[in-house]
């Protein structure tokens, strides 16, 4: 009924989808960087979409689990996945036996994984929800990253999970999957391009900054977290006297701009309010993109309309319903 | 009132154009703004955030159109039915309530407020007058952000403004009461921090195990009350 930690990884916590809700009390809703990786992966192994699951940041995690699980990973930072001596991609249901030791290897490319497990990381639920808010010390497991020889107790199954484990318990890895996309945002190797709407004081920025940012590639610094991610590149100066703002909301996605004109890409973990000027917002359907971003990427941005960002995510969420569809027809 | 993109998922109301003319007033308009949003109850809205001249509404765009949005005008659909209800009349139901009068007792100086000394120097106060003109003022929470609970303060007497700290201390205390600029807040949690401490409370301002989890909302007039260190350690909620 539990999976113990045999080797913790570099920084693996509980997550689930977040807890939004309180904001007004200063909590960010925090959860998966990538939450729509955990969410597909959750839906292959047959658990609520928002059961708790692992995020592994650059791989080096070993489970041994005591009981048989079905488990499913998305993502990237995790190229090799093993079961045994089995190799299990990303996207796909897996059969796991009680016993059986899971590994994933030193991650060759992309910065995160996360990892559903059948019946989902049972933790007591904080302000609603299993994610581990590292900066508050609370949520998933006491607030903190996985260590060795952390038990972390599992749900019960659900029927479908049930029905699955049957008819994985000879084939062992499922032959259908996840779109590709979604199994791994980084599969096919491409320069990275995050595409961005315009923030409240994009007008603030010089011409020639605006210029920078939209054709320079800004690399990823090592002092990046689950909060933001640093982007070294030309300094983005302001075309206006730089005069202090006055805090407002920030969410996942915003780019702000210190002092100093080094952008910061706000990842979930941020702070619900903040004084930087806001230059620019990533789109919600290239957030698993920007949650793969790890020291020394580099990344370009490009500016698409509202109106198409809001096409992608009802493209996007009228294809996650297929999925679900699809996937209920093999279990 | 400006309505702006907050990306493509939220959007920032902008209430008062200014925050120096008069703070307590945009705080109060923030505040029934807020309330009058609340009642809306307004298609796939998630949540709500205040600061201090904006509202921040969060929302999935998803659900928005299912609510009939056209396609690509997901923002302005939704912007003009905020607009609406922040103009609306006030519904007695959500009229001002009279805001909340909290104490938050502090040991000021000594291990708890190692700037004490620091701040006193700059403004050309002895220290005990410097916590003492802290603890006579009345201030209010014109929101709750940077880290879990932790209450952005307006009301600070103008004298006790201090510029940040050069270097930020790597951790600081739960509790502490720090001076930034013209403002002071309190650290709810541990944490990184670069304003100047002058003292600590005993209270709890944030517990993950209450709803809502903070001590101070929005809106709260605050009232510090001076305690000894003794009173500090002995200290029960």
């Amino acid at each position: 009924m539990s999976v113990t930690v045999i080797q913790p990884g570099i920084l693996v916590t509980i997550q689930d989808l977040g807890r939004p809700g309180f904001r007004q009390s200063g909590v960010s809703p925090g959860g998966a960087v990538d939450a729509h990786a955990l969410r597909i992966a959750n839906m292959i192994t047959g658990n609520e979409d928002s059961a708790a699951g692992l995020e592994i940041t650059l791989g080096k995690l070993r489970l041994r689990f005591s009981d048989e699980r079905c488990v499913a990973w998305c993502g990237g930072g995790a190229s090799d996945v093993k079961i045994g001596e089995l190799m299990l991609p990303a996207g796909r249901a897996c059969f796991v036996a009680a016993g059986e030791e899971l590994q994933f290897m030193r991650a060759r490319s992309g910065c995160r994984a996360w990892l559903a497990i059948s019946g989902g990381v049972d933790v007591p639920p904080r302000l609603g929800s299993r994610a581990t808010d590292l900066r508050g010390g609370f949520g998933g497991l006491e607030g903190r990253a996985l260590r060795a020889n952390d038990r972390l107790p599992l749900g019960k199954h659900s029927l479908r999970t049930q029905k699955l484990l049957e008819s994985l318990r000879n084939t062992h890895v499922a032959e259908w999957g996840a779109l590709p996309e979604w199994a791994a945002p980084l599969q096919t190797p491409r320069e990275l391009v995050l595409r961005i709407v315009r923030g409240a004081d994009w007008t603030r920025f010089s011409s020639a900054a605006i210029a920078d940012f939209l054709s320079q590639p800004f690399k990823i610094s090592p002092d990046s977290d689950r909060m933001g991610a640093r982007l070294d590149g030309p300094a983005l100066q302001r075309s206006d006297e730089g005069t202090d703002l006055i805090s407002e909301a920030v969410a996942p996605g915003t780019v702000q701009v210190p002092p100093g004109g080094q952008p910061i890409l706000l990842l979930a973990d941020c702070q619900t309010i903040g004084g930087y000027p806001k230059l620019a917002h990533v789109i919600t359907v290239d957030l698993p993109l920007a949650a793969q971003l790890g020291p020394g990427d580099h990344v370009h941005f490009r500016e698409v309309p509202m109106a198409e960002a809001h096409h992608l995510l009802l493209q996007r969420e009228q294809n996650v319903a297929r999925f679900r569809i699809g996937l209920s027809l093999h279990a | 009132m400006e309505i702006t993109p907050l990306g493509d998922s939220a959007l920032l109301v902008r209430v008062c154009d200014r925050l120096d003319d008069d703070p307590a007033l945009a705080l109060d308009r923030v505040l029934e703004a807020l309330r009058k949003l609340e009642a809306a109850n307004l298609p796939g809205t998630i949540e709500l955030t205040s600061a201090y001249t904006t509202i921040a509404v969060f929302f999935d765009p998803v659900r928005v159109l299912e609510a009939g949005a056209p396609a690509n005008a997901v923002h302005e659909w939704l912007g003009d039915r905020i607009r609406a209800a922040v103009t609306d009349n006030i519904d007695p139901a959500v009229a001002a309530t009279e805001p909340r009068l909290v104490h938050i007792p502090v040991c000021y100086g000594g291990k708890h407020g190692p700037d004490l000394d620091d701040v006193a120097r700059h403004t050309g106060l002895s220290p005990e007058e410097v916590a003492r003109r802290h603890s006579a003022g009345e201030y209010r929470v014109h929101c709750i952000g940077f880290s879990p609970g932790f209450p952005y303060l307006g009301g600070l007497p103008p004298e006790l403004a201090m510029p940040r700290r050069a270097t930020p201390r790597k951790s600081v205390p739960a509790g502490s009461i720090g001076i930034g600029g013209a403002q002071t807040g309190i650290y709810p949690l541990p944490s990184p921090g670069g304003w100047h401490l002058i003292g600590r409370t005993p209270a709890r301002l944030f517990s993950q195990d209450a709803d809502p989890p903070s001590l101070l909302r929005a809106g709260d007039r605050v009232c510090f009350l001076a305690i000894t260190s003794e009173q500090f350690e002995t200290w029960t909620e």
